[in-house]
Formats: C-alpha cells, structure tokens, sequence
C-alpha cells in the first residue's frame, strides 16, 4: 500500500477481493468471533455469560429492523422512515398505555404494530403505486412521522411513573433464559428467512432488484410486491416502537434518533447491495451483530466512544470497497468470441 | 425499384414435420388463400403502430404454422422489433388483429403473451443475473408444495435439469446467471420458453455474439423445436444462417410488408434485393471537395471484446461513412477514437504525429470532437439554456478572467454564430434545451461541438428520430463543414444517407471492418451484404484494403 510496491497493489486487492466477495457470511462470522476474542483478552469480563446476554438483548431491535430493511434494499429501494415510524409507534403505545391503563399488553401491542404498519402502507404506496423514489418518499415521511411525534406528545416525555408494571416489564423478562426480545428477534429470523427464501413473494422481491423491466416480464406485480414490503418494514418498526420505549421505560420525541443509518449500515455491512438484488437474512443480521459488537465491546477496552462511529464508517466503507471489486462491470460483447483469446493475448502484451 | 413483390406474393406452408424446405416448394399459395394444409399457430393481419405520428409499421401482415421456421428480415429500422415487441405484449398495436391458434387474441401485458404462448429470446437477454438458472426459468411460477405453500427448490431444480436434458445441454442449475456466457444465458431462455409450452418461439438475433459451436448447438436446438411442432419465428441478418434454418421469409421494409415466400425459391441476392429495395430517393448536397492530406490515421485499433484491428485513414475534407447493423461495434469504436474506452489500444496519428487519447479532454485539446447517438442523455443538458449547451466544452477559453456581462456577452455571440449556421428555430437563447425539438436539439449538439473548433469530428447517427427538414439542414451543415476543411467521421445506419454523403464507406460486422468501399463502387446491395457479413472481403470486387 506504500510507493514503493505499486505492483503489488491491484493482486493483492484482487486476491482480496475474490476471498471477501463471494460468501460473505462466514467471513463476517469470523470476523465477530475473532473481536470477541479480542476484546476478550483485555477485557474477560466481556467473555462472561452475562455480558453476552446483554450483547444479544441490546442487538435484538437492530436485528429486527435489518431484517425488513435488508428487504426493502434488495428492492433497490431504501426506508430511512423507520426510527421515525419506530418513535412515533413507540410514542402512541405509550400514549395510550398511560391514559388507558386498563388496555391489555396484547392490545397496546398490537396498536403499534398496526399504527407502524399503516405509517408503512403509506410509503409503500407512494413508492409502488405513484413509482415515487423510494429516499425521497422515505425522507418525506421520517420528517413527517418525527413531526408527528412532537405534536402527539406536546414535546413532553412519557416516562415510566404513566406505565403499567406490565408493559415496561414485557421486553426484558425472561424465558428459557433469554429475554423476550431476543426470542422475538430469533422468531423474525426464523421468519424473514423463509419469506426471502421460501415464498414467492420473497423471491419476487429479489426479480424486481436484479431487473425490474425483466420482473415485468415474467409477471410480477410491482407495485402490489413494493407495497407490501414497505408495510412490513413499517409493521417492524412499529412492533420495535413498543419494544424501545418499554425496554428504556421512557418515551420521548428523540427516541432512535437517527436510527435508520444504523439499520441500513448493518445491511450494508451484511453484504446487501444498495443498487438492489443482492443480500440476504445471514447477512442482515450478521451485520447487525457485527455493529452490536462494536458498540458493546469497545467502551469495555477503553476505547473513546468517538473511535466506535470512526470505525463503523471504515468497516462500511471497507464493505462497500469489496462490493465494488467483486462485480466487475462488463463491456458489451460484439467481437465473435474465437477472436477473444487472440485479442486478450495483445492486451496482455501491449499493456 | 419499388416494392416489388417478388416471387408472386407466394406463400407457402411446410407441413410440421418438413424440416427440408424443398418439400414445401410445391404448394404455393397467395397470403390471404384458405387452402392450407395446416392452419397457421399466429397470424398477423393488418398490425399498425405509430409513435407521436410517426409510422412504425404499417399494415404488415403474416402467418407461421407449427413446426416452421420463419425468418423476419429487414433492414435497420424496418420494423422488425416493433413487431417483436408488439408479439410479446410490451406494446399494444393500433390496428390489426392477431390470431393465435384460429383465435383472435390481444396482449395487454408480456404476462398475457407468455402465457398464451408466445415467447421471446431477445438479443440482450433479459434475465435476473444475481439469481440462479433454475430459478431464473421458473421466476413467477416456482412450484410449491407443502403446507403453508412455500417454494419447492428441489422440484424447481430438477424440472430445470430436465429442460436441458431435453436440450442435450450441459448448465449447471445452480449457477449465478450472470457467471454464464452470452450462449448460456441464450440456452436459460430457450429453456425458459420450452418450460411454457410456447407454441411460438421469438428469437431476434440469437446468434450475434455466439462462436460457430454455440451456433450448431443453436440450430440443433432448433431443430427439436420444430419438430415438436413449436413455430420459430427468426430474426438475423446473416443470410448463411437464414438459408441454413429457416423454411420460409417474411421480408419488412420501412414498417410495410413488402415479400413473403418460401426460402427455396429465392437466392440471397433476391433477398437483398427486397430488404434494400429503394431508390436513394433523397437528394443529397454535393460537396465536390478534393480530399486534401490525410488528417486522421487510426491502425489495428482494438479492444479485448467490442472490435479488432480496425484500421482506416481520413483526409481533409472527406467525409467517412461506416456503416453496418445495430450492434456492429461502430459506436463503441467511435467511443474509443474520443478517449471514453481506456480498454482500447492500437495506433492513432493525428497530421502523422502519433497521439494518445486516454479522455475526452485530450480529444478536444487534439481537435476531435464527437456527437455521440443518445442524444438525450449523452449530448445535452436539457435543463440548461441554448448558449450555455454550446459553450460549455470551451469555458475555459472564454477565459475565466472575465466575469459577469462581457462573459455573458461573449457566450452569447459564440452561440449566435453557430445557431444561425445551422438555422436553429428557438425564440431566444436563454430557452431551455429541453423546449426545442428533436432536430434543434440536434443542432445545438452541433453547435457545441463546433464551438470546440475541430479538425476532425464524430457525427453518430446524426440525423436519427428528427424529421425531414432538420435532416436536410444537418445534410447539408456537414457538406459546409467539409467545404471549410474538416474532416467528418459519419456513423450512420441509413443506407441512403450513408450512399448520398460519405465519400467513402467502410463497413463493419461484428466488430471488424469488412470492407471499404468507394462512392462511386458502393451499391445499396454489396453494403447490405458486407454488413450482414455474408460477402468474404476477399471476394469482394471494387473493395478497397482496410488503410
């Protein structure tokens, strides 16, 4: 990488390259294990049991949302409305747990999952049926969600003293040893993972991201398949909502603020492609273990909190770098292919 | 030479199992006659289409029966993938009726057309490249099983297996589209149209980028699509293949019918004859200017897959035409002459000094300017003003120095000189480029370009999709052009244009020049069958080495 071994250069990359393009996931599993590792040589009280249940718990809801974020990126779309939607379901949850204690958890539940999957239908319809671009429909919308929240709540905080017992207590307790929304998080993989792979709604999703005129082709409904992966990525969000504010007993107009770069940086991470058609459910959530890592792990070796965002942004660039290397682009084939070797042969020489 | 229609509008249908051409000869029968032996599978009456007023195609009518192979032929332009377009659902005709099996069907969507049978392997094949082969045949129509329904990937798998062993093509099903080579992909989408049980098979140009194995595979392939009685409805310029696959012809010309018959009972420069068939009617300026010393000298330029060894000379005040078929590689060689393809390498002298172009930058500086075929998007800035279109390749001469008015003023005079050369109708300068029409958008491209001051200068299809008038005025531009010295490069895909202005044309064909020709040996025969690739240039008489 110095001056003095520019030949090096373009191999080495290349060799890189061929080793990190293809299955990304088991690469970025090792690479989790080997900072766990690491971090744990300085530091075992991060080895310990405890410190990895933490780690899972404070992973979950950004496993969850990868999940339908990974979804809309394979659509060549993107959603940057999720932490708004994610506030302002959390933020009516907790409105409506405070004036009507009475409401049972199933019910509050269930509001803001649905709240979050109308807030959802209205991005995906914008996007599939009026084919607006998807980041300006989304940004549109995260102001519009944001706004929304400051004037439901009035700018004030719903803290835990307006909660029941019931509801701030769902998302840590306990079962089978792992928190409620470790086992909601592994639930949504399970899920998502047979969506991507088994339905033909998920596979859909993959066509309209490869070749969106070719999907057409083959006749896929666009607009309808759009529609319903921003409804779910909006239904996320708002089962999250809940989850946040009960899990910090607390509700107030910043809550996941700026969020969805997190979310969308996990993907990007797991080996989701922006321009669409590539990525998968490991990958998502490898990403987001990934990210989860960092955060966790660093404060414990004393490592400034301002180096963990330095480093996020490396290691998404470092993604993004062996992305671009793995697909070349191609140049149009014209010259009948016996003439290929021939012509490859004076490249050689020439250059 | 008007439309002729050559052997007696004859018609004939092979039985499905007639696989030798010969054997249809003896029913002859006219287009609109009842006497068949087996009703045809798709039939074609009076289909129509025009875009914003312009006639795409125009009564065309014709009929394939299973089992038969029918070649479309035409010339650039003649209709041919409208057509296709139209069969496959993508776009709806504004007259005519199609009957698919004695049934009178119309195609809303590409969905329709599959389903009702009629498919397409187009020339750029459209695909899913990041998915794998099986599940690129059966996108949209996996099989389920279980309960809740989720995709069987085995059964998808093996039912792909299947196909190519019906095919006798080894593919592995689980390959990434985009790992496979242009035959490959070719052999998925066959597979994709047998999967449907397509009763009729579209194939535009499958051959273009094939190595002559790939193409034996192709015509076996055929071959058992004919016998199970699938109709092939076969679109290629190469008249070896036609003559070699084919049953029958069905030749289109500037959006008409213009033949049908039996390829038996025609030659190949009968073929020719019908395909071209036009007086080069329009009239064109005669520039009588003596070509001076040679301006541009271009040797073995070449690139590792778009063209090989191309070599040609350009004097001053000559006008080259290179003509060939979509896709000959003509553009892709003028891309690389202006510095935009590192790939390419070989030779290029400017006034005999050898001179590199690696980007367009250096081409100005060089004085090679080039107006490139998509107008639209690589020529202009629609949302910008007339002036600031033509003198954005020359800020920096304008001088930087100056600043508000006197720039202003200056840019202004630089694009009143050029616009009122080229008779460009705008009511003022600071309109918007995207408020003019196709020929004066045209004309500003010019402009700019002109503005540069070049020696030699890359025109691109000129004068495509802009009307009779604007073309004539960009006519006879580039004859004033030549007058003043300039050498001129014209890529043109129109015969006539090519015939009436270029003093000499050099013809390519897969990416190679085939042949040169001079103007006064250049016939509307010999370039359409140099460019199809069916003359060897050795054979050719009148045809000039490549220097």
């Amino acid at each position: 990488m110095s001056l003095a071994t520019p030949t090096l250069r373009s191999p080495v990359l290349a060799l890189l390259a061929n080793v990190l393009s293809r299955p990304r996931e088991p690469l970025l599993a090792a690479l989790i294990v080997m900072l766990i590792l690491l971090v744990g040589v300085r530091a075992p009280a991060f080895l310990t049991l405890r410190s990895m249940d933490n780690l899972l718990t404070d992973s979950a809801l950004l496993i969850m949302l990868a999940l339908t974020q990974m979804l809309v990126i394979v659509t060549r779309g993107i959603d940057l409305s999720v932490a708004s939607n994610l506030a302002l379901s959390g933020m009516m949850a907790a409105l409506l747990a405070m004036h009507f204690p009475q409401l049972p958890l199933s019910v509050i539940v269930a509001a803001a999952l649905g709240i979050g999957l109308v807030l959802g239908l209205l991005n995906g319809w914008l996007i599939g049926y009026l084919s607006l671009p998807p980041i300006v429909v989304t940004l549109g919308s995260m102001s519009v969600y944001r706004g929304l929240v400051f004037v439901l709540s009035g700018g004030a905080w719903v803290s835990s003293r307006n909660m029941s017992a019931e509801f701030v207590a769902f998302p840590l307790t306990r079962l089978a040893g792992l928190t409620h929304v470790v086992w909601l998080a592994a639930l949504a993989v399970v899920a998502f993972w047979c969506l991507a792979r088994y339905t033909r709604f998920g596979r859909d999703l993959y066509a309209i991201g490869n070749d969106p005129v070719a999907a057409g082709y083959v006749g896929i409904a666009t607009p309808r398949r759009l529609l319903w992966t921003y409804a779910l990525s909006g239904a996320m969000a708002g089962l999250c909502g809940y989850l946040w504010v009960a899990r910090y007993a607390v509700a107030y107009t910043e809550i996941a603020y700026g969020f969805e770069l997190t979310v969308i940086a996990a993907c990007v991470i797991g080996g989701v492609s922006i321009a669409g058609g590539v990525g998968n459910i490991s990958g998502a959530v490898l990403g987001a273990l990934f990210l989860a890592v960092i955060n966790n792990a660093l404060p414990m070796v004393q490592i400034s909190p301002f180096w963990q965002s330095a480093l996020t942004g490396i290691v998404i660039l470092s993604a993004v770098i062996i992305n671009a290397r793995g697909e070349k682009k191609r140049a149009k084939q014209i010259l009948p292919l016996h003439f290929q070797p021939r012509a490859a042969a004076v490249a050689g020489s020439t250059s | 030479m008007s439309s002729t229609v050559f052997p007696a509008a004859g018609s004939f249908f092979a039985p499905p199992s007639a696989s030798p051409p010969a054997a249809a000869a003896t029913t002859a029968a006219a287009m609109t006659s009842s006497a068949r032996e087996v009703l045809p599978v798709l039939e074609l009456a009076g289909i129509g289409k025009r875009f914003q007023g312009v006639v795409a195609l125009n009564d065309v009518g014709f009929a394939v029966r299973p089992g038969e192979v029918m070649a479309l032929l035409g010339e650039n332009g003649a209709g041919k993938s409208t057509l296709v377009k139209i069969l496959t659902g993508i776009y709806q005709p504004d007259d005519g009726i199609i009957t698919l099996a004695g049934k009178p069907v119309s195609f809303a969507t590409p969905q329709a057309a599959m389903q009702a049978g009629v498919t397409a392997v187009h020339q750029e094949t459209v695909m899913f490249d990041e998915l794998t082969v099986a599940e690129n045949i059966c996108m949209g129509r996996q099989p389920l099983c279980g309960f809740p329904p989720r995709i069987d990937w085995r059964r998808m798998e093996a039912e792909a297996e299947q196909l190519f062993a019906r095919l006798e093509v080894s593919l592995p099903v689980r390959a990434r589209v985009k790992d496979l080579s242009v035959a490959q992909r070719h052999f998925v989408e066959i597979a994709r149209a047998l999967s449907q049980q397509a009763q009729v098979v579209i194939m535009d140009e499958p051959t273009a980028a094939l190595s002559q194995r790939e193409i034996r595979e192709l015509y076996r392939i055929i071959g058992q699509l004919r016998a199970a009685g699938t109709a092939v409805i076969f679109i290629s310029h190469k008249f070896d293949e036609i003559f070699a696959v084919a049953d029958r012809y069905t030749v289109l010309r500037d959006g008409r019918f213009i033949a049908a018959g039996a390829l038996a009972d025609i030659s190949e420069p009968e073929l020719v004859a019908l395909m071209v068939g036009r007086d080069v009617g329009q009239v064109f300026p005669q520039h009588e200017q003596v070509p001076g010393e040679v301006v541009l000298q271009v040797e073995n330029f070449c690139h590792p897959s778009e063209f090989h060894e191309v070599s040609f000379s350009l004097r001053r005040g000559e006008i080259i035409g290179f003509y060939g078929l979509v896709g000959a590689g003509r553009s892709e060689l003028m891309q690389a002459l202006f510095g935009l393809t590192p790939a390419a390498h070989g030779i290029v002298r400017l006034d005999g000094k050898r001179i590199r172009v690696s980007s367009p930058a250096e081409a100005i500086a060089h004085g090679i300017a080039y107006v490139p075929e998509d107008r639209q998007h690589q020529g202009v800035l629609l949302s910008l003003p007339i002036f600031q279109n033509i003198t954005l390749p020359i800020l920096s001469t304008i001088g930087l120095m100056l600043c508000g008015r006197r720039r202003r003023r200056q840019e202004l005079a630089i694009a009143r000189r050029f616009s009122e050369q080229l008779e460009l109708k705008a009511s003022h300068f600071r309109q918007q480029v995207a408020q003019l029409s196709g020929g004066n958008q045209q004309k500003v491209v010019l402009a700019k370009w002109l503005a540069t001051n070049p020696r030699v200068i890359i025109l691109d299809e000129p004068t495509k999709g802009i009307d009779i008038g604007s073309k004539a005025a960009v006519h006879r531009f580039i004859s004033e052009l030549v007058a003043q010295g300039l050498a001129v490069i014209l890529v043109s895909s129109e015969l006539p244009e090519v015939l009436g202005m270029a003093d000499r044309v050099v013809v390519m064909h897969q990416g190679t020049v085939q042949c040169v020709f001079n103007r006064d040996q250049a016939t509307p025969e010999l370039l359409v069958a140099a460019a199809s690739g069916s003359l060897p240039p050795s054979t050719m008489n009148g045809a000039v080495p490549c220097h």
